[in-house]
């Protein structure tokens, strides 16, 4: 049994921005929260790459707006490594 | 394998609470260096650097007092994004005992920033400057075939990297620290790459043995970029998605590795290198429990795997103590069981005479390591205990914090390989004198008096939340019973042995009480730990035949709770007095003194040396100790 995808996101930007207040929603984007500059946001792309086990590219994360793109890119990432989830 | 080294392994994982505790440290001023230290000594992940990292340049800023960490400034050239280095860097020198500040220089103008006397890294006044520059970031050409082309390049490398460092030396005294280089997984010609001059592996070799031999004619610091990348593989090391996505110059995985390394580095020129390896002996430098299974049962010969693979951790031990590390002995045994391998085992590598200290006692491990301090002149941030129990390696960590432990994997072939990894033994210079540090030390194995005990044993038992766990024999339990009655020989009043047939009797015999004991704990589960067999004599007397216990859960008031189980199953029977026998081998002295401890008194000695010790039931009083209890005697 895995954890959705919302859920472990949600862990992961707690983990990277040190607050546990973050709720996310689809719409909620780096011009939302001060800290989300461009070195975290680095650091997040990271920290999603090793906690889901997959890796961007370049062109993929250039083209984000939001966290809900996030998050279908994060699905169509795990589902195509592992076909039975 | 590599997660050895990505995840720092040999630090214990952080707690839960890791966020909430580094969110709190600051609400109070006292202890705060040691606190952060505490904090920093955890596997942290790059997350967790951050988090913590901002709390020491909050407290920084605050001229906060960080003592006993040693204030260091670190200036950082480099061609690629250092703001994660920098971060990694100041909450990894926690963990080695520096108030780190990083000065990052400007993005890729290393020679600018180290020729102006007024970049930020001058006008910070750093003790040291880590130029780290990778290939990229250094005028490497790569000209396959060409000879001449290819020992050009190398002069002008290292050309490139003196003009920075004559830049950094002309305006402060700081010590530069060079990187060599990792060289790319990509080759031109495959295998060939090696012999071909001018290839990128032939360039990167040149240009690593040049650097080599400039540091250590002219000084400064090498930092072995080439090795850390080799241990944990170069297609693992190099990220071409990191680089060209953030410039970052290796795969961000193992940014708390590299941060250790620059750390041990710095801690090394601040003389703070460790310099003696403690090591306690069952199932560390051999398998088993010399106590128990005498010598012909402990395993480390040659030819058997289980066993060779703890000779690992005593060759390692053995060139550490070539180099100059002192070695030392801290093992709960009777001290003439725990040399007898030294002396007589033919397959043993560590000999008495490599160690300066010999401690086997039963005393709590914290002590007898203090006392090795106290007798080499040592302080404790110099020391590293080994042991495969983690009850001890907790107790010590909690109780001397500056003795480094390392956590260790299952097998015991790694041992050796998590020692090294850690990297406590660091060094920045290697001299003659060095070579015959271990020697100037009388390497006599002497034994160290014990001062009065350090820590509260008490409050970290109660830490440890245990649980013990009283039953009747069963079948279940029959056949480790059996082992514990047949292979238990220190911890063991009477060493009476029973065949798996006669335990299966006493089971259903009305005349005998009988119980198995377990424990588990925050480590885990200890599994059957004790078995005690009372036989009646009389309606109102109970003979305890055989009261044995695993050494490992010694010095946790077992023994009491135990006692206190018996006596409430002795009144319920209407028991008034019980029989306690001493019955003396060459290997049960631990236990000499086991029933006056209890509160039972002398009544006889007999002449093979037997004592006899009686105990009124309805008198006898027993404090509970600090765990949870269960019966589950029907």
């Amino acid at each position: 049994v895995t954890e959705p995808i919302e859920l472990i996101l949600t862990k992961v930007f707690w983990d990277v921005f040190d607050d546990e207040t973050i709720a996310l929603r689809p719409d909620l984007s780096a011009k939302d929260m001060p800290d989300w500059d461009s070195l975290t946001h680095i650091r997040l792309l990271l920290t999603i790459e090793r906690e889901f086990r997959i890796k961007f590219t370049i062109t993929e994360v250039g083209d984000l707006k939001n966290v809900g793109e996030l998050i279908s890119l994060i699905q169509s990432k795990t589902s195509s490594s592992s076909p039975q989830s | 394998m590599s997660s050895l080294y990505s995840d720092l392994s040999w630090l214990p994982r952080p707690p839960a609470d890791f966020s909430a505790l580094c969110r709190s440290v600051l609400d109070r001023p006292e202890a705060l260096g040691d606190r952060i230290k505490a904090l920093a000594s955890y596997a942290l992940d790059q997350n967790q650097l951050v988090r913590l990292s901002k709390i020491i340049v909050r407290a920084q800023g605050a001229s906060e007092s960080l003592a006993p960490l040693t204030p260091y400034r670190l200036g950082v050239i480099s061609n690629s994004t250092s703001d994660f280095l920098a971060t990694a860097l100041v909450a990894t020198a926690a963990r080695h005992a520096i108030a780190l500040e990083c000065v990052v220089g400007a993005y890729d103008q290393a020679v600018q920033e180290s020729l102006n006397p007024d970049s930020a890294i001058h006008r910070s006044k750093p003790n040291a400057v880590l130029i780290a520059l990778d290939w990229r970031g250094l005028p490497v050409r790569f000209s396959p075939g060409r000879r001449g082309e290819a020992e050009s390049t190398v002069r002008v490398v290292l050309d490139h990297l003196n003009l920075i460092r004559n830049g950094i030396q002309r305006h402060t005294p700081a010590l530069c620290i060079f990187q060599n280089l990792a060289a790319p997984p990509e080759t031109l010609f495959g295998s060939l790459d090696r012999t071909v001059p001018g290839s990128p592996r032939d360039i990167v070799d040149s240009v690593n043995r040049a650097i080599a031999e400039e540091v250590w004619t002219s000084g400064g610091a090498l930092l072995d970029v080439a090795g850390i990348a080799e241990t944990v593989g170069l297609a693992n090391w190099h990220s071409p998605s990191e680089w060209n996505m953030a410039k970052l110059p290796f795969s961000q995985e193992f940014l708390p590795l590299y941060a250790d390394h620059v750390c041990r580095l710095i801690a090394a020129h601040c003389g703070k290198s460790r310099r003696c390896l403690v090591l306690d002996l069952d199932n560390t430098l051999w398998g088993g429990v010399i106590g128990d299974d005498g010598l012909k049962g402990i395993r480390m010969a040659q030819g058997d795997p289980a066993g060779e693979a703890y000779l690992e951790l005593q060759r390692y031990a053995l060139s550490l103590r070539d180099r100059g590390i002192v070695l030392a002995v801290c093992s709960k045994n009777e001290d003439e069981n725990a040399r007898a391998p030294f002396r007589h085992h033919p397959d043993m590598l560590l000999r008495e005479e490599h160690f300066a200290v010999f401690q086997a006692n039963w005393s709590d491990k914290a002590t007898n390591i203090q006392a090795i301090a106290d007798e080499l002149a040592l302080g404790l941030e110099s020391l590293v205990f080994v042991d495969d129990n983690p009850f001890e390696r907790t107790l010590v960590r909690k109780t001397l914090p500056q003795v480094a432990v390392p956590e260790l994997p299952a097998d015991p072939a790694l041992y050796a390989r998590t020692l090294s990894a850690a990297g406590y033994f660091e060094a920045g210079a290697f001299s003659e004198e060095d070579l015959k540090r271990a020697s100037y030390y009388d390497n006599n194995a002497r034994r160290a008096v014990l001062q009065k005990q350090v820590g509260d044993l008490n409050e970290y038992l109660a830490s440890l939340k245990m649980e013990i766990v009283f039953q009747p024999f069963d079948e279940r339990g029959r056949a480790r019973i059996t082992q514990l009655i047949n292979k238990s020989n220190q911890f063991n009043l009477t060493t009476r042995r029973y065949s798996e047939v006669e335990v299966a009797r006493i089971e259903t015999d009305p005349s005998c009480f009988a119980m198995q004991v377990r424990l588990t704990d925050t480590f885990g589960d200890n599994g059957m730990i004790s078995v005690v067999i009372c036989r009646a004599p009389s309606r109102e007397e109970w003979e305890i035949d055989t009261w044995l216990m695993s050494c490992r859960v010694l010095a946790r008031c077992v023994e009491s709770m135990v006692l206190r189980e018996l006596l409430q199953h002795a009144r319920g029977r209407n028991i008034r007095k019980l029989i306690g026998v001493y019955r003396p081998t060459d290997r049960n002295k631990l236990v000499e003194q086991h029933y006056p401890k209890l509160g039972f008194a002398l009544t006889e000695q007999l002449p093979d040396g037997s004592t006899i010790w009686h105990l009124d039931v309805d008198a006898a009083e027993i404090d509970p100790a600090p765990m949870t209890v269960r019966s589950l005697f029907s």
